[in-house]
């Protein structure tokens, strides 16, 4: 059946923000799921309220909407675009399937709800009976007990004590899994009644639908995925196996994961194989793919199905990243009728994508997770998933992609015996963490059996033999030392043991001579082709990975060319907006006619997709691995017109991970184009950059290094209380406490963190109830332009990547403003940046500080780029091939304005993970904790800040009762805003002190107690719903506990907890717009175009 | 620390150098690579193998170990195994065996840690040559080389009458080992049906077919590959099936004979080694594919239900569809090649398929053949 000519418009739905759980698989779904529909000549809306995101580019779509992903939000927008249709002729659809569970659950809702209907508008990819089948656990349950598929014993139950009835039938322990829930939220695994009830509760409250399956524990089965996609034709293939290293009890998404399966006879698997195909026809997804989970009894091979996703996932992604098979835009074109056979595999060109793929290589996926992060958060791994993100190695054994895929990790020595606390080998093993699998190797190191270790950890003996061959080679290699033969290195290297790894056994300061001695040997990777036939056919598409094997089958171009190191595992600080800087580097050169160059490890970004860049290398972001790339494509081996090839690398778009990288790899003689690697180091270097900035009289708070206690007490002092301390070169503020005293600083020196004569820590005197702002400028070392500046809604201490922003600045005075463009001008010149550079200030009192300089692309580059419709990552990566302001944005070189946003306010709101990590506190800081952001954009401040809260999960109330208690240092003028609350018909409840201040000023406050206080206190009246929203801003050390019990019980309760003044007037705005009951949609073509024809 | 030297050589030259494991024998035969990412025990005792090196394209074989369950004959049937690793345990709760000691006790040798993907490229680029794999110290290129090409070439060859039954033996069916343990096969409503009685020549059969067959409540009798029609009809079987086997078809005239001799007398179902024959006995012409199809991945288009399939694939010939006279009727293609998968003779009961539809290793999207099968022996016997 070939392309379905009836539909007119199709309105694709993203995930929404960066979540533990959905992550940039999404965008990276959602994009190819675009690409492929405009290609297919079908007009393409797009809805996700996530602006870092690559599908929300305009270019992705025919209108884009970057709009809260709720019900009424999707009914207008489906209102307007029906509207725009009428008259002419062709169909209405939505596609569902691609945007995570986040979109699924919107098109249930759709349709339950009638919008669906009354639009005319038609589910495709997935119809809503077979959603339901797939995702009600109950309706699953009897359609594989219909095709005779075994399943663990289990019941639904909307309350504790059903719960605890059926658990006591089936016995403990007993998995809770929440209905309808993304990632597993709320789920857990109770061993007892206490367990059980506390997790049921939670779990109960998290389901849309207050319901959760209570299901007999098969924890230690053998956990597979398969990977499954059909036609309207009923044609069905697998397009990849997935083991699970972590066997069942640890998250799919948690555990590690290996493709294909290891440990599967062709009976076992060819019975899982069809046990997936009967699954997905009983469900009824017509077309498109499909992810089915199953659990092998390891002792007598009893297979049972696990769940069923009927949209691609994660690890769909991952399947297309290790097989080359593009699962999504597959998807989306079977999803307008076209059956597999009549689809071309974009990879040998010549056969069919009909076909399953067979891999001659091994692919290991490792998650990143960020406990360090969330203390008080439970760091145990179970079947909700926690991780932040993950890597993806490529080898040709299972060792070999095991170790790479460690060190794209970046948590450097972590992944060895290093910070093994042996007492705890036992319970580091059998209980599963974050760390086991380091616990693993120093287990064999230690002597343990693969038996041994098997019994602890449930994991296959044969992945744990293939580790043991890994440690049992690393003692060799280290016995034999530097004399090592040509033929051991070789082997050695063949099993993935980085330079570093061996440096290190051989007691050497750097891994250079590791490199330099093979060099002497002549032992150095090879690339070969991932191309979803196993070398069958030949292959179109340059997708590599390195290995030590013989064969090298992609000799470089003699092309000019550029590469591009990406952002590696998402995590906090460094999300998607770096990938979305790589690629519009990679979209732009290309354009450009440069050969663009792409090295990245993360599975889940648009940057891995194969056809983003010219060439794809999916490696580590390691010194080792990143020059053995540059020397492949700098012409070993190629024709010797090669060497003379023009070829530049850029580490400005890719985060920290490439900056770290900069300064080695430039003396190794790669080429770095954009801003130096020196004047980046520069940047980040306190002495020389304080001088910098002494010269160019720009203020910047008093600031110290200490590499001891006596040292940090001493600038503490110096600088003057309150102080920021943390450590030098790290991203996201990890580690950075706000001191009020010696006690803390003290406190903070010798517990923690590590800290070293190269690496000191740093003292800032912190700036109190300052405003910050964020500023994105271009430079080409002779023009500045400057994109944005972004007014934060929290004041300075809160950090810019947890603070809600809004473009343009609302309340800074123009000679702020004025001075801020000056600095701005100032420091990008005298930084010779060639690119993008970011800065911070923070405004006291109406003098502008600096507060840090990032001579790189920032986190705030997409949505800048959405807010102005200018593509700034676009703009800066030709700057950086010489390109001109002057030629790129004349008008803005001539009247020196930064870029216009219109009309139209655009605030961006960051995204929290607090439902993840039970028992962490929710307070706001200096360290980042945010996962993701979303945006509002609205013809006023109000508006467009409501829109980005609700985007954001935060229900603001247009009603009810508002909670406050605020510090000392807020008190006057908290005031003012309860009586706007109060005038807006909001009813008040204050503790004492600030039940206080409101009166004194005329206001009749309720007063309610503190939990210390006695009862019924402030947490009683959260849990009985008594209160919508919260104000309650830190009062530090003393009532702390306090307000840790209010925040957590809101976040329990979801109720939107605010804890800052500034914010709190920012929502007031709001609520008074969502008060008028007014609700816009803007798609950001138009708003674009609107300007354009503003400035004409 | 290691293992000891091991070498393959290709009659153009080209040497791979890796570890021996298995047998301390030498091998040769004609190389060719399979694409199957599970299954190596299936492919190791397959008879269509013999006299071929065969290289795994995952690079992992050994993991789960062997069992005899899993054996497509009663022995290993390749000459040699290529792999980039072979497991040194075995890990699943069927194994009975490591898969090193069971190819070692077969005399089979493998040469591991070899670039696989690197022979590969090679064959697709060249095609299936003669190969030499010899393991020891310090090994001779050139002699070995030289070896190769003086290796007998496969086309022409009848290996056939080598590898078949020497006695016509009972399929038996209660013998747990040769039932498929398969759970989710379709409900088995055949067993219900009356029994049928099917004469099976074996070219090299695998043992999956003949548990394919007593599934479909068949009593199977195995013939030797050179039975006479009219022995094979003193019988008197419902239909008569054709089997898989190694190498050219061309050579076994006697075959061929048979099936003409049988043609229009009872319904007849070949498969491969079977179908080639048919081809050839209906009037067309076999030729040798560059480098075969070998692996479990290829889709295959149903002409009548217009539904692909994916397959088990193990040939090197083929029949030239262009060749065929009209009364044949092409029912299956190959969608990587569009080459001739499937045939059936427009007014006599008789079709073939060039894959391999009892699948092990392999998808069971083709099992419905066997169902074929009984129904045309139902309507003869009517
Ligand atoms: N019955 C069970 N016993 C033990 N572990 C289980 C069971 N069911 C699920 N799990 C674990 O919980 C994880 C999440 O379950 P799953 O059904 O996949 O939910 P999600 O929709 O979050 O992916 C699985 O990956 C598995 O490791
Ligand atoms: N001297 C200071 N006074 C007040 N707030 C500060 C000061 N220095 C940093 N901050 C706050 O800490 C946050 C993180 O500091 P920053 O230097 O930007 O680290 P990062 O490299 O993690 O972005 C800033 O966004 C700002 O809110
Ligand atoms: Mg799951
Ligand atoms: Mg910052």
């Amino acid at each position: 059946m070939p392309r379905r000519n009836d539909i007119a418009k199709i309105l694709v739905i993203g995930s929404g923000p960066i979540v533990i759980g959905q992550s940039a698989e999404f965008d990276y779904s959602g994009t190819q799921a675009c690409k492929a529909l405009k290609a297919e000549g079908y007009e393409v809306v797009l809805v996700n309220s996530n602006p870092a995101s690559i599908m929300t580019d305009p270019e992705f779509a025919d209108r884009t909407y970057v709009e809260p992903l709720t019900l009424s939000y999707l009914e207008e927008i489906i209102r307007v675009e029906a509207e725009m249709m009428e008259g002419r002729s062709g169909a209405f659809a939505v596609l569902p399937t691609v945007g995570g569970q986040t979109a699924l659950n919107l098109a249930v809702d759709l349709a339950d709800s009638g919008v669906l209907e009354k639009y005319g508008v038609e589910l495709i990819g997935a119809k809503l009976e077979a959603i339901k089948k797939a995702e009600d656990r109950l309706l699953f349950k009897d359609a594989m007990a219909k095709i005779g598929l075994d399943m663990p014993k289990s019941q639904l139950v909307n309350s504790v004590s059903d719960g605890l009835a059926f658990a006591g039938k089936i016995g403990f322990p007993v998995v809770i899994r929440p209905s309808f829930t993304l990632g597993g939220s709320g789920g857990g695994i109770a061993y007892n009644r206490e367990e059980l009830t506390d997790i049921l509760s939670r779990g109960l409250d998290l389901s849309p639908v207050h319901e959760c399956l209570i299901e007999e524990s098969v924890l230690g089965w053998k956990e597979y995925e398969l990977e499954v996609m059909r036609d309207l034709n009923d044609n069905v293939i697998i397009i990849c196996s997935i083991e699970n290293f972590d066997p069942m009890g640890v998250h799919t998404g948690d555990s590690i994961t290996v493709a294909p399966a290891q440990t599967l006879t062709d009976r076992e698997y060819q019975v899982m194989r069809d046990a997936a195909i009967a699954c997905i026809r009983e469900i009824g997804v017509e077309t498109g793919g499909s992810n089915v989970q199953f659990a092998v009894n390891p002792h007598n091979g009893r297979m049972i199905i696990i769940e069923m996703n009927p949209r691609v996932s994660r690890s769909s992604a991952l399947a297309s990243k290790a097989t080359g098979f593009p699962i999504a835009k597959i998807a989306a074109r079977l999803a307008v009728g076209y059956t597999l056979n009549e689809i071309q595999n974009d990879i040998t060109k010549a056969t069919p994508a009909c076909f399953e793929p067979t891999i001659d290589y091994v692919v290991t996926k490792i998650p990143k997770w960020q406990f360090e992060k969330f203390p008080g958060g439970d760091d145990v791994l179970g079947p909700q998933m926690k991780s932040v993100g993950e890597v993806m190695a490529i080898g040709r054994t299972f060792k070999e992609s095991m170790m790479k895929a460690i060190r794209s990790l970046e948590t450097g020595k972590k992944a060895t015996a290093a910070d093994i606390e042996p007492r705890r080998l036992t319970q580091r093993l059998v209980t599963p963490h974050p760390d086991r699998l380091a616990y693993v190797r120093y287990a064999f190191e230690k002597g343990m059996t693969v038996r041994e270790v098997a019994r602890m950890t449930g994991m296959d003996p044969w992945f744990l033999n293939q580790i043991k061959q890994v440690t049992d080679e690393i003692k060799a290699v280290g016995a034999v030392g530097k004399g090592i033969s040509a033929e051991d290195l070789r082997a050695a290297k063949r099993m993935g043991i980085s330079d570093e790894r061996i440096a290190a056994e051989w007691g050497l300061k750097s891994a250079n001579e590791v490199r330099e001695l093979r060099a002497k040997l002549g032992i150095h990777p090879v690339y070969k082709l991932v191309d979803t036939c196993a070398a069958e056919f030949e292959s179109y598409t340059p997708y590599l990975y390195s290995c030590y094997d013989e064969e090298d089958e992609q000799a470089p171009t003699a092309r000019k060319k550029i590469i591009i190191l990406g952002s590696g595992p998402n995590r906090i600080g460094q999300g998607i907006e770096f990938d979305y800087c790589c690629c519009h580097a990679a979209f732009a050169l290309r354009e450009d006619g440069f050969e663009t160059i792409m090295v990245n490890c993360n599975p889940e970004t648009v940057s891995t997709d194969y056809d983003t860049s010219d060439r794809l290398y999916f490696e580590p972001l390691t010194l080792e691995d990143v020059l053995a790339v540059y020397e492949h494509e700098a012409g070993a081996g190629a024709e010797p017109s090669a060497k003379k090839n023009e070829i530049g690398m850029i580490v400005q778009f890719g985060g920290q991970t490439p900056l770290n990288l900069a300064l080695p790899l430039k003396a190794a003689g790669v080429p770095i184009i954009g801003t130096s690697p020196e004047s980046i180091d520069l940047a980040e270097d306190r002495k020389r950059f304080g001088k910098l900035i002494e010269e160019l009289k720009i203020p910047q708070p008093e600031g110290a290094m200490a590499t001891s206690v006596e040292e940090a007490l001493a600038g503490a002092n110096r600088v003057g209380y309150p102080v920021l301390v943390r450590p030098s070169y790290v991203l996201g503020g990890r580690a950075m406490v706000i001191a009020y005293d010696d006690q803390e600083v003290v406190r903070y020196m010798s517990t923690a963190i590590e800290y070293s004569q190269e690496r000191p820590v740093l003292i800032d005197h912190f700036l109190e109830s300052a405003i910050e702002c964020d500023v994105d400028a271009l430079c080409d070392g002779q023009d500045v332009v400057i994109a944005g500046i972004m007014q934060h809604i929290e004041e300075a201490g809160i950090h810019s990547g947890d603070s809600s922003c809004v473009l343009p600045a609302v309340d800074l005075s123009d000679d702020v403003l004025k001075t801020i463009r000056e600095y701005t001008r100032k420091l990008a010149m005298s930084l010779n940046v060639i690119g993008l550079v970011n800065i911070q200030f923070a405004i006291q009192r109406g003098k502008v500080f600096v507060i840090e300089v990032n001579p790189r692309a920032s986190r705030t580059v997409p949505y800048v780029s959405k807010a102005t419709g200018v593509p700034l990552a676009k703009i800066g990566s030709r700057l950086m091939t010489g390109q001109r302001l002057k030629a790129l944005l004349p008008e803005y070189v001539e009247s020196g304005n930064d870029l216009d946003t219109g009309a139209h306010y655009f605030v961006k709101s960051p995204v929290f993970p607090w439902g993840k990590f039970q028992g962490t506190d929710t307070v706001l800081g200096p360290e980042m904790k945010s996962t993701g952001e979303v945006m509002g954009v609205a013809d006023n401040f109000g508006e467009a800040f409501a829109k980005a809260q609700i985007a954001a999960g935060q229900r603001l109330p247009v009603k009810g009762t508002i909670f406050m208690s605020v510090n000392d240092l807020d008190k006057e003028s908290v005031a003012s805003l309860a009586r706007t609350f109060v005038e807006m018909g909001f009813h008040i409840v204050a503790t004492h002190g600030t039940a206080e201040v409101l009166e004194s000023a005329g206001l009749q406050p309720e007063r309610v107690y503190k939990v210390k206080e006695g009862r019924p206190n402030v947490v009683d009246l959260i849990k009985g719903d008594r209160i919508q929203l919260i104000v309650n801003t830190p009062h530090g050390q003393d009532t702390f506990f306090d307000e840790k019990a209010i925040r957590r019980a809101a976040v329990t309760a979801r109720i939107p907890t605010i804890t800052t003044l500034a914010a709190a007037r920012a929502a007031a705005e709001g609520i008074a717009a969502l008060q008028q009951g007014r609700l816009s949609v803007y798609a950001l073509q138009a708003l674009h175009a609107s300007r354009e024809a503003a400035l004409a | 620390m290691r293992a000891i030297q091991a070498m393959l050589a290709l009659e153009d030259g080209r040497v791979f150098r890796g570890r021996g494991f298995g047998a301390r024998a030498e091998a040769a035969g004609e190389v060719v690579f399979n694409t199957s990412l599970t299954g190596y025990q299936e492919i190791f005792t397959d008879p269509s193998y013999a006299g071929q090196i065969v290289v795994l394209t995952n690079p992992h074989i050994g993991n789960y170990g062997t069992t005899p369950s899993d054996a497509e004959a009663s022995r290993p049937y390749i000459e040699g195994l290529v792999t980039r690793e072979f497991s040194p345990i075995s890990s699943n709760w069927r194994s009975t065996e490591v898969a090193d000691d069971y190819l070692e006790r077969a005399g089979v040798p493998v040469i591991a840690e070899v670039d696989t993907r690197a022979v590969v490229r090679h064959l697709r680029t060249h095609g299936v040559m003669r190969g030499v794999i010899a393991s020891g110290e310090n090994l001779d290129a050139d002699a070995l080389v030289a070896k190769a090409r003086s290796i007998r070439k496969m086309d022409g060859t009848d290996l056939a009458s080598v590898v078949t039954t020497k006695t016509i033996y009972q399929w038996d069916a209660n013998e747990p080992r040769n039932q498929t343990g398969d759970t989710l096969l379709p409900a088995d409503d055949a067993a219900a049906a009356e029994p049928m009685h099917v004469v099976a020549y074996d070219f090299g059969i695998k043992q999956n077919i003949l548990r394919m067959l007593a599934r479909e409540n068949c009593r199977v009798t195995v013939v030797p590959a050179t039975t006479p029609a009219e022995e094979a009809l003193k019988l008197n079987p419902d239909g008569v099936f054709f089997s898989n086997g190694p190498g050219d078809p061309e050579p076994l005239e006697y075959a061929i004979e048979t099936v003409q001799k049988l043609k229009g007398q009872k319904p007849l179902f070949g498969i491969c080694l079977g179908h080639q024959i048919f081809g050839l006995a209906l009037g067309g012409k076999t030729y040798k594919l560059k480098f075969g199809h070998h692996g479990g991945n290829h889709p295959i288009l149903n002409h009548e239900t217009g539904k692909v399939e994916i397959t088990a694939q193990n040939h090197n010939f083929n029949v030239d569809p262009e060749s065929l006279p009209a009364d044949v009727e092409r029912t299956h293609t190959n969608l990587n090649d569009q080459t001739l998968a499937g045939l059936k003779h427009k007014t006599d009961p008789m079709f073939s398929v060039q894959y391999h539809p009892e699948a092990s290793p392999g998808p069971h999207d083709s099992h419905y053949l066997f169902r074929d099968f009984r129904k045309m022996m139902e309507e003869w016997k009517k």
